[in-house]
C-alpha cells in the first residue's frame, strides 16, 4: 500500500466516521481540531486504525498524532514494521 | 405536603404515528402498526412479525458526537421526548434554571451489546469496541443520554422491571412529586425494535404465528389468540406537581391519581391472578377512588393465552358486575414492552381527551375467561373521565397507574 493509498484511504474513513468534509483535512491541519477530538473520541480513531490497519496506537503514543500527516506517517511506519 | 401530580406533556415515537395527531387518528381508525418481517423470516425467527416503527432522523437536532452514544431506543426516546417537553412548553432556558428529574424505563440494550462484543470478538482487541459501544449498551442509555442532552439535574433513573417498566417510571415518578422530592420529572418507556432483542423471546415460543395475516396476529382476549408480537418505539410523559404547574402556566392534561404495584412472587414467566388483583386494588386505594369511577380500563393484555385470562380474572376480581369497558390497545401495536406502560397512558390520555375508546383490534370472540370482562371491539364515542392502565411484566413485576381527566 502507497502512501497516497494510505492518505486516500484514511481520510474516506475520517470523513464517514466523524462527518466532516473532504476538505477539512490537510497534512498539517490539527486532528485534534478537525475531528473534535476528546477523551471519548480518541478511541474512535484508535478504534478505526485498529480495525483496518491492524495496528494498535499505545496511549503514550497518542500525544505525537498532531497533524493528519503525524497520522499518515505513524500508519506508513507501523504497517511496513 | 403531599403534592398533587399532574401530566402536562406527552410525546411518542411508535408503529401508529410520530405525532400525538397521528397517533390519535390511528387509534380511532383502527389501525394495525404490524407487519410481516423478511429480514426476520430469513434470520430464522419463528415468528416473522413485528410492529413498523420508523427510524428517527436525528442529524437535524443533534453532532454525531452525540449521537455515537445513543442506540436505537435512546433515539427513540430522545424523539418523543423533545416532543413531550415541548407539549410542556418547557423550554431549555427554564429547565436549565431548574432540578428537572428523569425516569425512564428499559431493559434491555441488546443490539449495542451484540455489536460491540461482535467487533471485539473478531478483532480480539478491545479497542475495537469504539467510544460509543459501553454508553449504548449500559442498560441505562436511554437516561443517561437523555439527561445529558436536556441538561436535567434532577433525579436521573432508569426503572427496569421487564414489560412494566414504563409504568413504573411514571409510578416513581409520580410517587417522587407527590412526596415533593421532585417538583417536574421527565417520565416514560423504550423499547428497541431491532430483531436481535427479540431473538430469545422469539424461542420462548410466545409469538404470534399468524404470519399470513400480520395485523391479524396481535389478538388480545380473543378465543383464538396464539401470542403476542413484538413491538417498540418510545413514549414520554411529562409529570409536575400541580402548583408548578399553575405557577408556570403549564396546559395540564390530565392528574395521576395514584399508582398500585405488586409482585407475584411466583412463576418466572406464568403469570397468576392475585399478584395482579393487588396491584389494582392497592392503585385505587392510593387514588381514593372507588371501582365504580374508572370509566375505562387500558388492559396489559399481549394476546398470549394465559396472560389474557389471568388478568381478565383479576379484573373481574376487581370490578365484579361494573364490567367497565375494557381495552388493549396492543392489538394495534404489538407488545411495546419496557415503552408499554407508558405508551399506553398516552394513549389512554389520548382517548380520555377526545371521547372515544379506541376498539380492541382483532378481538371477536371471548373464551370462558376473558368472557368475565367487557372487551369493547369497535371503536366507539364515549366520554370517561378516570381511566385505569395495567403493566404486568416478567418475574412477577405489576403495576396500576389511575389516571383523571382535567
Amino acid at each position: 500500500m502507497t502512501r497516497n493509498e494510505i492518505i486516500s484511504q484514511v481520510n474516506d474513513l475520517l470523513v464517514e466516521e466523524f462527518e466532516i468534509e473532504q476538505s477539512e483535512i490537510t497534512p498539517e491541519a490539527s486532528m485534534k481540531e478537525v475531528l473534535h477530538l476528546d477523551s471519548i473520541n480518541l478511541v474512535d480513531l484508535v478504534a478505526l486504525v485498529h480495525v483496518t490497519y491492524g495496528i494498535t496506537i499505545p496511549a503514550e503514543d497518542l500525544p505525537k498524532l498532531k497533524s493528519f500527516n503525524d497520522l499518515y506517517d505513524y500508519i506508513e511506519s507501523h504497517k511496513a514494521a | 405536603m403531599q403534592q398533587r401530580v399532574v401530566i402536562t406533556g406527552l410525546g411518542i415515537w411508535s408503529c401508529l404515528g410520530t405525532t400525538l395527531d397521528e397517533v390519535r387518528q390511528s387509534l380511532y381508525d383502527g389501525r394495525s402498526g404490524i407487519i410481516f418481517s423478511q429480514a426476520r423470516k430469513d434470520a430464522g425467527f419463528r415468528s416473522p412479525l413485528c410492529a413498523d416503527v420508523p427510524k428517527p432522523d436525528l442529524k437535524p437536532y443533534l453532532s454525531r458526537d452525540t449521537r455515537k452514544l445513543m442506540p436505537e431506543e435512546a433515539q427513540y426516546a430522545y424523539s418523543a421526548t423533545r416532543q413531550a417537553l415541548e407539549h410542556a412548553r418547557l423550554d431549555q432556558d427554564y429547565i436549565d434554571t431548574q432540578k428537572v428529574g428523569i425516569i425512564y424505563g428499559n431493559d434491555s440494550v441488546a443490539e449495542a451489546t451484540m455489536v460491540a462484543l461482535d467487533k471485539f470478538r473478531a478483532a480480539k482487541s478491545t479497542a475495537a469496541c469504539g467510544s460509543g459501544a459501553l454508553f449504548q449498551s449500559m442498560n441505562s442509555t436511554v437516561t443517561m443520554n437523555l439527561a445529558t442532552l436536556f441538561h436535567l439535574k434532577g433525579i436521573n433513573l432508569t426503572a427496569s422491571a421487564a414489560c412494566a417498566s414504563g409504568s413504573q417510571a411514571i409510578g416513581l415518578g409520580y410517587l417522587l412529586v407527590s412526596n415533593g422530592l421532585q417538583e417536574c420529572v421527565v417520565c416514560g418507556g423504550a423499547q428497541e425494535a431491532n430483531m436481535f432483542s427479540v431473538a430469545a423471546f422469539d424461542g420462548l415460543q410466545s409469538f404470534s404465528v399468524r404470519e399470513n395475516e400480520p395485523t391479524r396476529a396481535s389478538r388480545p382476549f380473543d378465543r383464538d389468540r396464539d401470542g403476542l408480537v413484538p413491538g417498540g418505539g418510545a413514549a414520554t410523559v411529562v409529570i409536575e406537581s400541580y402548583d408548578h404547574a399553575v405557577r408556570r402556566g403549564a396546559p395540564i392534561i390530565a392528574e395521576i391519581l395514584g399508582w398500585g404495584f405488586s409482585g407475584n412472587g411466583d412463576h418466572i414467566s406464568t403469570p397468576n391472578v392475585e399478584g395482579p388483583t393487588d396491584s389494582l386494588c392497592l392503585g385505587l386505594r392510593n387514588a381514593g377512588v372507588q371501582p365504580s369511577d374508572i370509566g375505562y380500563v387500558n388492559a396489559h393484555a399481549t394476546s398470549t393465552r394465559i396472560g389474557d385470562a389471568r388478568e381478565a380474572l383479576a379484573i373481574a376480581n376487581v370490578f365484579g358486575d361494573l364490567r367497565p369497558p375494557v381495552t388493549s390497545t396492543k392489538g394495534q401495536t404489538g407488545h411495546e414492552m419496557w415503552m408499554a406502560g407508558a405508551s399506553e397512558v398516552i394513549y389512554s390520555l389520548l382517548m380520555m381527551k377526545n371521547d372515544f375508546i379506541a376498539g380492541s383490534l382483532n378481538f371477536e370472540n371471548p373464551d370462558d375467561d376473558t368472557a368475565r370482562v367487557n372487551v369493547v371491539p369497535e371503536t366507539r364515542q364515549a366520554h370517561f373521565d378516570t381511566f385505569l392502565s395495567n403493566s404486568f411484566g416478567f418475574g412477577g413485576t405489576n403495576s396500576t397507574l389511575i389516571i383523571r381527566n382535567i
